[in-house]
């Protein structure tokens, strides 16, 4: 048994490390347990092979493995889940930094309509409409969590353009945002061919795109701990890779320069949280076990103990720690596991001739968007689902492996393929719809009853297939984007379409959310709106798992809000009157 | 009861005076940057290559048997100021005492005070590694008859007060001519003082007031930033520098840094790096290809680099007469300076698998050659030299 910590985090990417900047900033004692490896920019992301697409695109190199840590999966209650051979679908990161390191960097806030979805969508088009949705309230309300929006956007370095200043609409944003206190920190990157095309197009018939808020900086920043970082060299290999020119906002980058000096700080690395230990009465968490890196078994006593891995795993850990009571999908009771998310997407690919896009000018978040067909911007009442898409144009990149469109109907090798590849290369570009993912009462996690990782601890189930609401929306989306298409004049357009069934094994998102959802109401939430667990309040559970449901949004954004607003509860409230901070 | 009052009263008077005295002991500790070479826990075991062989630094924690807590404080005034340890033993140069000699006896005084009260470690070390003949330590009596004239600093009554505390620091407890004042090959300093000089595989600048290699084009509060942050417009602390600027430079107070700005900033121009090279037009060529590929995006296509990433235009780091610190940052990589002013610490990665010695020779002379820079030209026997040194591992 170590001697005790003031805090115990597990896991050191995005959330742990705010949470372990801003409690450390409160005089706390803090240690964060990480799994993975210790990384840093200079020794782990060298700029003279990070673009090795081979090793990190391929091959996953900074992903977790499923040797480390698996799932199983189904679609229904009804059929038996499987452990996957391989993450496919979505990839979690690993080590320091997490899925912080090789994100793409679009960086979005929810809507006010989003943290009051149940109240609003029910005001707007009576509670029939939603009646087969587990839709419900944050529990935060937008005034309440804004500022910690500016707290992540202004230490990330975020680039983008206001759309809503205070309620007044700003020319060049995005018109639908909520009312944002102050500007973005960096002005919007510099757009290439296809996002310019794109925004002509869109703002020809009548839509509102704006530059994509992006954590690839369009120009180098010193951030609110004095950090400095990088202007973005549009390189193209931001997704599955980590950013060789501290230009990507990541922990690295961002925090831990500062966080690492600091005397009352300590971070131990390839050290797995095996689970939280709860007093007998279950109410009170007094330490975590770990195994460290040689495999020996430690226990570090914590008078808070944050669990701030990814979303998924945050919930798992709950689970295996006893921490609240499993949801179950057939009664609606239970919380842990409940409101389980994921996204909703669908492409649009054109084919010209003659163009150069030159997609080798790439970043993760080099684009324009479009919100016209997002949440609640556009009314609903004549539709049969709720919830929309954002629409996206980016130019994430023009690798060699991975990036190769080709007009449909081409061959799939020999020559004539590689032509096809070297005329798709200059001459395609496209854009891609990024749906909500509305809860309901059949998607849900929880542990499996068969297989279990490396140190026989029962895996994650995942139980998940689109709901009928958001396949309705997708398809709508779908149709507007066939639309949207014609202007372009494009010699081939194609547009994808989901369908039911969500498959496990091509990659589609890394925007697993929910399982342990904040909310005012213990029996549909695992924790408070302070992300503080209802049943052991000494334990915060930071991260997308808080999401009550998914936005048409990419989630980094509002999960570092989230950590900044949990951090805010534990150093202003929490630390000076331990114990529950609202009475269920 | 009175008594015991009146007791307590004398034992707090006197614990801040004793504070008061150990504060501004631990200030010359800053000053001296004791931990640079004894380890954060003055408990020695530091290993410093010289070209005599390999000196291991000594335990100077208070502990009787393997540290310094049976020295008086004369014996620790001796050691500073005349290289002489308890019992008539010699000390190598390699503890600055020539420049600590330039120390007032108050100062010294104070840092014996403070360094009584840092705690005791056990900690035998095996100091003298060196090569034969260095190894006899009786050798040092002639060399301190031929290079060591030890001699309190003496204040230049026709300079301000700042110059003459900067002069002070620089001279003295600063020891900055330890690394920046060439040697001559018993490791003495040549009179050229602060005019730049190789060690331990680095090059510390020229610090005199030379335009091209040296410090003419910086302000004094340029100076000024870059001890108190590591880093300023022009430059960057990497390497044992970031490790003084670290340890010691960025806690200086405001006004010595300025007095050590103002003494710097009046040294006489060196003879400089030599001027520019000529004959180089095909490494100039094939270096603006190379350097475009694999150092633009940080540096810019201009060298004029970025509020994290350091400049090479006006660098003097890059316009030193020999390149050992550039060459050896392309090679094995680096980190910058880490401090409360400026935290990022920016590295710079090892470019060492992918670059051969030719195209680090052409990218360097193309650095040091462009933007205004005036340097010699690197040779690829000289990459292919400190190559080889960094996988020797010295």
């Amino acid at each position: 048994m170590l001697p005790r910590k003031d805090a115990v985090i597990i896991g050191l990417g995005w959330t742990g490390a705010i949470l372990a900047q801003q409690l450390t900033e409160a005089g706390l004692n803090v240690v964060a347990i990480e799994r993975g490896p210790w990384r840093d920019t200079s020794t782990d992301f060298n700029v003279a092979y990070i673009q090795d697409e081979l090793r990190y695109a391929v091959r996953k190199d900074l992903f977790l493995q499923p040797s480390v840590e698996a799932m199983t999966m189904r679609n229904s209650a009804a059929q038996t889940a499987m452990p996957m051979r391989d993450y496919g679908s979505f990839l979690p990161g690993n080590g320091v930094g997490g899925a912080g390191v090789h994100w793409n960097g679009h960086t979005w806030r929810f809507w006010d309509s989003d943290f009051s979805i149940k109240s609003h969508l029910t005001q707007r088009y009576g509670a029939a409409k939603i009646k087969n949705l587990q839709l419900q309230d944050w529990g935060v309300t937008w005034n309440e969590i804004e500022h910690s929006f500016d707290a992540f956007e202004y230490l990330a370095g975020i680039s983008g353009k206001a759309g809503n200043l205070k309620g007044q609409t700003q020319p060049g944003g995005n018109p639908f945002e909520s009312a944002r206190s102050r500007e973005y920190p960096n002005p919007p990157m510099k757009m290439s061919y296809a996002p310019t095309l794109f925004a002509q197009t869109m703002s020809g018939i009548g839509y509102h795109p704006f530059p994509t808020p992006s954590a690839n900086l369009s120009q180098s920043y010193v951030n609110t701990l004095g950090i400095r970082m990088g202007q973005c060299s549009y390189c193209g290999f931001c997704e599955r890779f980590a950013c060789g020119n501290y230009s990507k906002a990541s922990p690295q980058t961002t925090i831990l320069p500062v966080l690492m000096k600091k005397p009352n700080f300590e971070a131990r690395t390839e050290c797995e949280v095996l689970k939280v230990n709860l007093t007998p009465d279950g109410k009170h968490a007094r330490s975590v076990t770990y195994l460290d890196a040689n495999g020996v078994e430690v226990e570090q006593p914590g008078d808070i103990v944050a669990i701030c891995a990814y979303g998924l795993m945050n919930v798992r850990m709950m689970l295996l720690s006893k921490i609240g009571t499993q949801y179950d999908p057939a009664t609606g009771a239970g919380t842990v596991g409940r409101n389980y998310c994921y996204q909703t997407n669908s492409a649009a690919r054109m084919f010209f001739e003659g163009k150069h896009f030159n997609p080798f000018i790439g970043a993760g978040t080099l684009g324009q968007s479009m919100d016209d067909f997002n949440g609640d911007a556009f009314d609903h009442s004549k539709l049969d689902f709720v919830g929309g898409a954002g629409i996206n144009c980016v130019v994430s990149n023009g690798r060699p492996i991975g990036n190769r469109p080709t007009v449909p109907g081409s061959p799939r090798w020999g020559a004539k393929w590689k032509q096809a590849t070297v005329d798709g290369y200059q001459n395609a570009m496209g854009f891609s719809s990024q749906g909500s993912s509305y809860p309901v009462r059949e998607n849900y996690l929880d542990l499996d009853p068969t297989y279990t990782d490396r140190h026989g601890r029962p895996l994650l189930r995942v139980t998940f297939d689109f709901p009928d609401n958001d396949i309705a929306m997708s398809h709508y989306v779908s149709d507007q984007m066939e639309k949207m298409t014609k202007p372009f004049n494009a010699k081939v357009a194609t547009v994808s379409r989901i369908k039911k069934g969500w498959d496990s094994v091509p990659y589609q998102s890394t925007h697993n959310t929910g399982g342990a959802v904040m909310g005012a109401d213990p029996k549909t939430s695992a924790v408070n709106k302070y992300l503080q667990s209802w049943d052991v309040p000494n334990v915060f559970v930071v991260g997308a798992s808080a999401f009550a449901h998914n936005a048409g949004l990419n989630p980094t954004g509002t999960v570092g809000a989230l950590a900044y607003w949990a951090a805010q509860a534990i150093t202003t409230q929490y630390i000076k009157n331990p114990g529950a901070l609202v009475q269920a | 009861m009175k008594k015991i009052i009146f007791a307590a009263a004398f034992a707090a008077f006197s614990t801040s005076a004793m504070a008061a005295n150990t504060d501004a002991g631990k200030y010359q500790s800053v000053l001296g940057d004791c931990e640079g070479c004894h380890g954060k826990n003055l408990a020695g075991g530091v290993v410093l290559t010289t070209p005599f062989g390999k000196m291991v630094t000594p335990n100077i924690t208070p502990d009787k048997d393997t540290g310094i807590g049976n020295y008086s404080a004369e014996d620790f005034r001796q050691a500073m100021k005349a290289g002489l340890a308890p019992g008539g033993k010699l000390l190598y140069p390699a503890m600055p005492y020539p420049s600590y000699a330039r120390m007032s006896d108050g100062d010294v005084a104070a840092l014996w005070e403070y360094l009584k009260t840092v705690k005791p470690v056990k900690n035998q070390v095996n100091v003298n590694q060196l090569n034969f003949p260095f190894n006899l330590r009786f050798a040092m009596r002639g060399w301190n008859m031929l290079f060591f004239g030890p001699a309190p600093y003496a204040n230049n009554p026709g300079k301000s007060a700042a110059w003459n505390r900067g002069a002070y620091l620089v001279s003295g407890a600063g020891h900055c001519g330890a690394c920046h004042t060439p040697k001559n090959p018993f490791g003495a300093d040549k009179a050229a003082a602060l005019t730049g000089a190789a060690l331990q595989g680095w090059f510390a600048p020229d610090l005199t007031s030379d335009a091209g290699a040296g410090l003419g084009s910086w302000s004094q509060a340029d100076i000024v930033e870059y001890l108190q942050a590591g880093r300023n417009n022009h430059s960057m602390a990497s390497g044992p520098m970031a490790e003084a600027v670290e340890n010691s430079t960025s806690k200086i107070n405001d006004a010595d840094l300025k007095a050590i700005a103002v003494y710097l900033k009046d040294l006489p121009a060196s003879r400089g790096n030599g001027g520019g090279a000529t004959g180089i037009e095909a490494q100039m060529k094939s270096g603006a290809v190379l350097y475009d590929i694999s150092c633009a995006a940080c540096h810019d296509r201009n060298g004029k680099g970025s509020l994290i990433f350091p400049p090479l235009a006006g660098n003097p780091t890059v316009r030193q007469v020999r390149a050992d610190s550039i060459v050896r940052m392309v090679l094995a990589g680096g980190k910058g300076a880490a401090t409360a002013k400026a935290p990022t610490g920016p590295g710079m990665p090892s470019f060492a698998w992918r670059l051969s010695d030719n195209q680090v020779a052409d990218i360097l002379t193309y650095v040091r050659n462009n933007w205004g820079n005036r340097a010699p030209a690197v040779s690829p026997e000289t990459v292919g030299r400190i190559r080889s040194a960094l996988h020797s591992g010295s």
